[in-house]
């Protein structure tokens, strides 16, 4: 709640200012932290964490203008948001602190019921955009959270390119009819484990889950240096996992679980797509519809790692495949290169 | 009392806002301070510095909008906006004003604060 205590630092060069400030700020029940000018109140906002920056800007080292520069540059502290408290002289300059991104300006000596006023206001805005940055984190990487909220969940879309990877495991169905629903579930949740830390460790996100299935994303929404490579990196990492995980399954002898992996490369529409209510981040298109397919012709192929051709030409040999000919998939127009991931070669490993 | 160097109502409001214990350590932190600002000013000058001396200008101006010293917030503010004179010899004038009016400034303050 905005009521509870909040950490606040107060950023003035003048003793006098910073002690009444703190005290304002105390006696609403928040907690303050004093720096004496703009370099130090960097320093603490880096090594701290803060609700809130009251901010002077005529100060020396580095003045209020120049913090509020800093701030907005840097993606870990330009969520603070900084409320100017400053005596300083020209409209002009007050808007130049709005341009800069403070939340509020507030001319000294300050008054406490508009202070509480902004305060309270702040830190409430502070609040919902953490809890949602929270729940938006619950169902992607931290990477694509922080571009939502950027792009202020802008429903606009754009081409980007990308990889795109599907998996699923085999014989789900029958696996589920011969054990009980908690067993399904608790198998899923550990397979989904696996699954996404495989995925996360190479750049990619998990975009959508489908029971046992999923689709994941790399090169979107941010993009990725190699994105086809970490791809099917992150592929292999998932079948090296799966082989760990039948081996404790068998222990217990329970069935082992396999997994079929489809990986397309090329141009995707990336956006937020659905209404204010209710969206997710997805990429879709022919790349997408490729990869799809490719994971289920998985099945048809008995391979475990299928990828089209511009995975295979963007990996440069780094990864041996073997092609497995010209396949016509539903929606393409021409027939498509396939390339089977040769087992056993685990990709960057250096 | 000479009420023109402290704008009482300015004044109730602070204290009535932060308490009158906290009202007198501000007084005190003030008294302080207000030397070595003021001597900061007449540094600034003779360096020729004219961003010092505009900040310190500012800085006095700010802790005297504080307390009610309106006199004094007015010499520092025209210092501030003026910044430094062509003619050195005009800013000393005005830098003893400054002084004495800080001078008056603090003692209705430590008046107010035992009062």
């Amino acid at each position: 709640m905005a009521e509870d205590t909040s950490r606040v630092l107060i950023a003035d060069d003048n003793k006098v200012n910073r002690l009444l400030l703190s005290r304002s700020v105390e006696l609403l029940g928040h907690r303050s932290a004093p720096a004496e000018n703009g370099r130090l109140a960097l320093e603490k906002l880096r090594s701290e964490a803060f609700d809130l920056l009251l901010l002077d800007i005529e100060m020396p080292e580095l003045d209020g203008f120049a913090v509020l520069e800093q701030i907005k540059a840097d993606p870990q502290l330009r969520e603070v948001p900084v409320i100017v408290t400053s005596s300083i002289e020209g409209l002009d300059n007050v808007v130049r602190c709005i341009n800069l991104g403070a939340e509020d300006y507030l001319r000294k000596p300050v008054n406490q019921v508009l202070l509480k006023a902004r305060i309270g206001a702040s830190l409430e805005k502070k609040r919902l955009r953490d809890q949602q940055k929270a729940l938006v984190r619950r169902f992607v990487t931290s990477e694509v959270a922080d571009d939502l909220l950027q792009s202020d969940f802008a429903l606009g879309g754009k081409w980007l390119c990308a990889s795109v990877l599907f998996s699923d495991i085999r014989g789900f169905t029958a696996l589920v009819e011969s054990q009980g629903p908690e067993e399904t579930i608790d198998l899923l949740n550990t397979y989904h484990m696996l699954m996404f830390d495989a995925i996360g460790s190479y750049g990619g996100a998990v975009n959508q889950i489908m029971g046992d299935g999923l689709m994941a994303l790399f090169g979107a929404p941010l993009p990725l240096d190699d994105c086809a490579g970490s791809a099917v990196a992150a592929g292999q990492e998932m079948l090296g996992l799966i082989e760990q995980f039948n081996h404790e399954r068998s222990a217990v002898n329970k069935p082992a679980i396999r997994i079929g992996i489809g990986i397309a490369t090329g141009n995707v529409v990336a956006g937020y797509i659905g209404t204010q209510q209710r969206g997710t981040y997805t990429c879709i298109g022919d790349t997408v519809n490729l990869a799809a397919r490719l994971e289920a012709h998985t099945k048809v192929a008995g391979c475990s790692i299928l990828i089209d051709d511009a995975t295979q030409r963007a990996l440069g040999g780094s990864v041996p495949t073997q092609s497995l000919g010209e396949v016509p998939f539903k929606g393409k127009a021409a027939a498509v290169e396939i390339f089977s991931v040769m087992a056993g070669q685990l990709h960057g490993q250096s | 009392m000479d009420e023109s160097v402290i704008d009482r109502a300015v004044y109730a409001e602070l204290r009535d806002t932060t308490g009158a214990e906290f009202v007198a350590e501000l007084v005190d932190t003030f008294i302080e301070e207000g030397p070595g600002m003021l001597a900061e000013l007449r540094a600034a000058r003779v360096e020729g510095n004219a961003e010092r001396f505009r900040r310190a200008a500012h800085s006095l101006k700010s802790n005297g909008r504080t307390f009610g010293a309106v006199k004094l917030t007015a010499l520092a503010r025209e210092f501030e906006l003026k910044g430094l004179d062509a003619d050195p010899v005009r800013d000393v004038g005005g830098l003893a004003a400054l002084e004495a009016e800080y001078a008056r400034a603090v003692a209705e303050l430590k008046a107010l604060r035992n009062g």
